[in-house]
């Protein structure tokens, strides 16, 4: 992607306008950064409900006979045996093991097996990638093809304790998604607009917050009444800056900063994504053969012990010795401290340990800690 | 209309200087500082009864973005500065111009204040 480019804009783009959005570029696209503030917007997904522009992530139908087993080439997980509405969350991985990509796959065939499809939700900044390596291994499938309908659609992310509540009053099926268990979807008819009129919304009970939600998938027509009737229902407007301190309070890994093609599931602690038991998949004899030599460097999670925030190629001592580097970082508003990811060499990833962080020339004390920062209260 | 009083002095690196009359004065930063850096975490001030030269670094503020130096804009003896910023940075956000201020110095040099902006100077400054 050039930089001169010009940004993509979602169909939401003139609802964060009207609501004052600051915009900023990420990823080739013109998105809102934050609204009210950082903080106040996290605070809200924490206490009550808030949303979110996910329409720059990519969405791709994988359709056709034969497209359950071309996936399970692809993924670390197995897609072939999820029941109809399921979802998980896996990769796409290089011949060595590095991640292309960390994706969801929701399960969309016809439960008699009549007509094979799934749901690929991949990284906006990623979606040239994986759209490019899906194609290059088609070969052998002449059954499945792959529409992008990233741009015809939206997607919006309803997090937070107050969202199934939220989600149920605005949907008139007799099944309502509270029902739904996590990583379950379905699809649901929405009242929208004055007149009242009825749009169909897929829903799946996922997120990247660290709390209950679940993310809609509309017509892009559709997009910015359905996000005013979520704003009139109560739900705050969310930017990237709160979804970035959500997800690394959450200890999710962001594609482009924790993980990456020279990173494999192992290095970053993901390994319980990747089912090495299940038939081959590109990239599995070099995770094997990785498992057994063990890995060199892993990602660990750290709390500061003083002030300050440890940020994105900041570097990591053990006394004098440079471990490793922080792939991203923030403050924790539910800690109250600075918390970071970053991957050190693997005999300096025990938890309990301390560490140090130079900050700008500021050596800061920090500690090793477990995966998440943040467990939602049951 | 600005958000930036016109009895404040201002820098182009976004402080404001309030003069009292007794050759002290009073240092922040501006409201569109504030803004450009959004929710303020953490602040570094310099010590109390330390003395800072124009120009030089005297701190940090830090908001969940991005971190910034704090750059000194009148040379003399610090003489307080607000601990209750530090203890809550969000002072800085909610009144960056009352409640947010950073420290209190003895001017050294009174003549500094004249290289000073107005308001009007520094509006014209972030609008450009």
């Amino acid at each position: 992607m050039s930089p001169d480019a010009p940004l993509s804009r979602t169909a939401l783009h003139p609802n964060h306008i009207a609501a004052k959005g600051r915009m900023v570029p990420f990823a080739g696209w013109d998105m809102p950064v934050q609204y009210v503030g950082v903080l106040a917007e996290a605070k809200a997904v924490r206490t009550a409900v808030g949303i979110f522009d996910v329409s720059h992530m990519g969405r791709l139908y994988i359709d056709g006979m034969g497209s359950g087993d071309f996936l399970e080439r692809l993924l670390t997980f197995s897609v072939k045996n999820l029941k109809a509405g399921r979802a998980r969350y896996g990769f796409l991985l290089t011949e060595d093991g590095g991640i292309i990509d960390d994706t969801v796959v929701y399960q969309q065939s016809a439960e008699d097996g009549s007509k094979e499809r799934y749901l690929l939700i991949c990284n906006a900044a990623n979606r040239e990638s994986v759209t490019t390596w899906i194609n290059q291994h088609m070969t052998g499938f002449p059954g499945v093809s792959m529409t992008d309908f990233t741009i015809e659609s939206v997607m919006i992310a309803v997090q937070g304790p107050a969202a199934a509540a939220l989600v149920d009053s605005l949907c008139v099926g007799e099944e309502s998604p509270s029902s739904l268990r996590s990583f379950g979807s379905m699809s649901q008819m929405v009242k929208l607009g004055a007149d009242a009129s009825l749009v169909e919304v897929f829903i799946g009970r996922t997120g990247y917050t660290g709390e209950d939600g679940f993310e809609f998938v509309a017509d892009a027509d559709h997009g910015p009444a359905l996000w005013d009737a979520l704003v009139e229902a109560g739900a705050t407007p969310c930017g990237l800056g709160a979804r970035d301190v959500l997800r690394l309070e959450a200890g999710l890994r962001l594609h482009g900063s924790d993980i990456d093609n020279t990173k494999s599931p192992l290095e970053a602690g993901l390994e319980r994504f990747v089912n090495m038991d299940k038939e081959s998949f590109i990239g599995c004899e070099a995770l094997k053969a990785q498992q057994e030599r063990g890995v060199t460097q892993k990602l660990v999670g750290f709390q500061l012990l003083e002030a300050g925030i440890p940020r994105h190629e900041y570097t990591l001592f053990n006394d004098e010795k440079q471990i490793g580097e922080v792939t991203s970082g923030t403050y924790s508003p539910s800690l109250d401290t600075g918390i970071g990811m970053g991957y050190v060499f693997s005999e300096y990833s025990v938890l309990g340990s301390h560490i140090q962080i130079d900050l700008r020339g500021r050596p800061v004390e920090a500690e090793i800690v477990e995966l998440p920062f943040y467990h939602r209260p049951k | 209309m600005s958000e930036h009083p016109s009895d404040l002095r201002y820098t182009k690196e976004h402080e404001w200087v309030r003069v009292g009359d007794d050759g002290t004065a009073t240092v922040g930063i501006t409201f569109f500082a504030q803004d450009q850096l959004g929710d303020v975490v953490y602040l570094v001030l310099p010590k109390v009864g330390s003395t800072i030269e124009r120009d030089s670094k005297m701190g940090e503020v830090e908001s969940v973005k991005s971190i910034s130096d704090l750059f000194v804009p009148v040379s003399g003896e610090v003489l307080e500065i607000n601990k209750d910023a530090i203890d809550h940075p969000e002072r800085i956000n909610e009144a960056p111009h009352d409640a947010g201020w950073l420290i209190k110095v003895k001017l050294s040099d009174e003549t500094e204040l004249e290289k000073l902006l107005s308001s009007d100077e520094y509006d014209q400054i972030i609008a450009s």
